[in-house]
């Protein structure tokens, strides 16, 4: 693979498995990798969080101390967020969006602490493209009925090929976006950490930490959902 | 030394992936070009800040997909070798 780029280096980037399961699936071998890993310590970190906040609004003050405080800024956060775009219709929404913003934020972000990013695994962000999809189609027909439809021949017939390619690539142009941003990210630090010397393997990739994971992903999470908000509103 | 057909492919290969990455230079261009109507804007509407530079980032953030693209191609080539 050239000079510097040998085998044990592509591995540090590469999705490895961890685990292999003992039956077949469509003819192909079925393994546990470490991103399905990194996804469910993410699951179940998020679900430990939702209980514990549970227990805290369960006995919540008027006025908010301590741990209450942040909850309240967290959904305060994702509620203006989903008003901006949404308007009236955003109580519906804020429950998908502000699951699939924090579910991305966190899995972004993990990369901070050792794991491989969920997201930097087409098999992870294709299902949530495939989700919004549904949610958009979904909308489309509920609010619009048949015209949903008879869209897709406006202005004129004859762009009807352009329409059905616009409609259908959605779910693939967004999860492609979240996979290759975080995809990147997790190439340039497994070549920093697997090409250069040891000595500038200590402080220097803090700063290519900050944007790889903490600008980049934040970013993408918010464009995720920022995205998804949109797609939905056209159909509204 | 004669250079042998799946050789030739690889090498190929190499040079389309490095190809693939002239895709970099739009979405370069796109996001510089947003950044700079997103700071006239600020410098005529202080005010819009926020508002200004959310939608600067999401317009960015479309704008750089291109760009991904390309380096999703020059991935496969470069990886996954669909023609090896």
């Amino acid at each position: 693979m050239g000079l510097f780029l040998d085998a044990n280096i592509a591995e540090k980037f590469m999705i490895k498995g961890v685990l292999k399961m003992p039956f077949k699936f469509l003819g192909q071998d079925v393994w546990i990798t470490d991103s399905i890993l990194s996804m469910c310590l993410i699951c179940l970190i998020l679900i430990v969080f939702a209980i514990i906040c549970s227990v805290y609004i369960k006995k919540a003050k008027l006025v908010p101390v301590g741990f209450q405080n942040f909850i309240e800024m967290v959904v305060e956060l994702i509620d203006n967020m989903v008003q901006g775009t949404l308007g009236d219709n955003a109580i519906r929404f804020r429950n998908y969006i502000g699951t699939i913003f924090v579910f991305i934020l966190l899995a972004n972000l993990s990369g901070l602490i050792g794991l491989r990013a969920p997201t930097a695994d087409y098999g992870v962000t294709l299902p949530l493209g495939v989700f919004t999809f549904i949610i958009i189609q979904f909308q489309g027909f509920k609010n619009n009925g048949i015209n949903n439809l008879l869209d897709l021949f406006k202005p004129t017939p004859l762009l009807f090929p352009i329409n059905i390619i616009g409609e259908v690539t959605t779910p693939i142009t967004l999860s492609l976006r979240l996979f290759a941003n975080l995809l990147s990210g997790v190439i340039i630090m497994g070549l920093w950490y697997g090409m250069i010397p040891l000595l500038f393997r200590l402080g220097l990739p803090t700063f290519l930490h900050a944007y790889c994971d903490l600008f980049s992903g934040c970013i993408q999470a918010y464009v995720f959902s920022m995205l998804t908000m949109v797609y939905v509103s056209q159909k509204l | 030394m004669g250079i042998s057909g799946i050789d030739f492919i690889y090498g190929c290969s190499a040079i389309g992936a490095g190809l693939a990455l002239i895709a970099g230079v739009g979405p370069g261009v796109g996001q510089g070009i947003a950044a700079g109507y997103g700071a006239s804007a600020v410098g005529r509407n202080p005010g819009a800040k926020s508002d200004i530079t959310s939608t600067m980032l999401l317009g960015q953030a479309v704008a750089e997909t291109t760009g991904l693209y390309g380096l999703v191609v020059a991935i496969i080539l470069m990886f996954v070798k669909p023609f090896g």
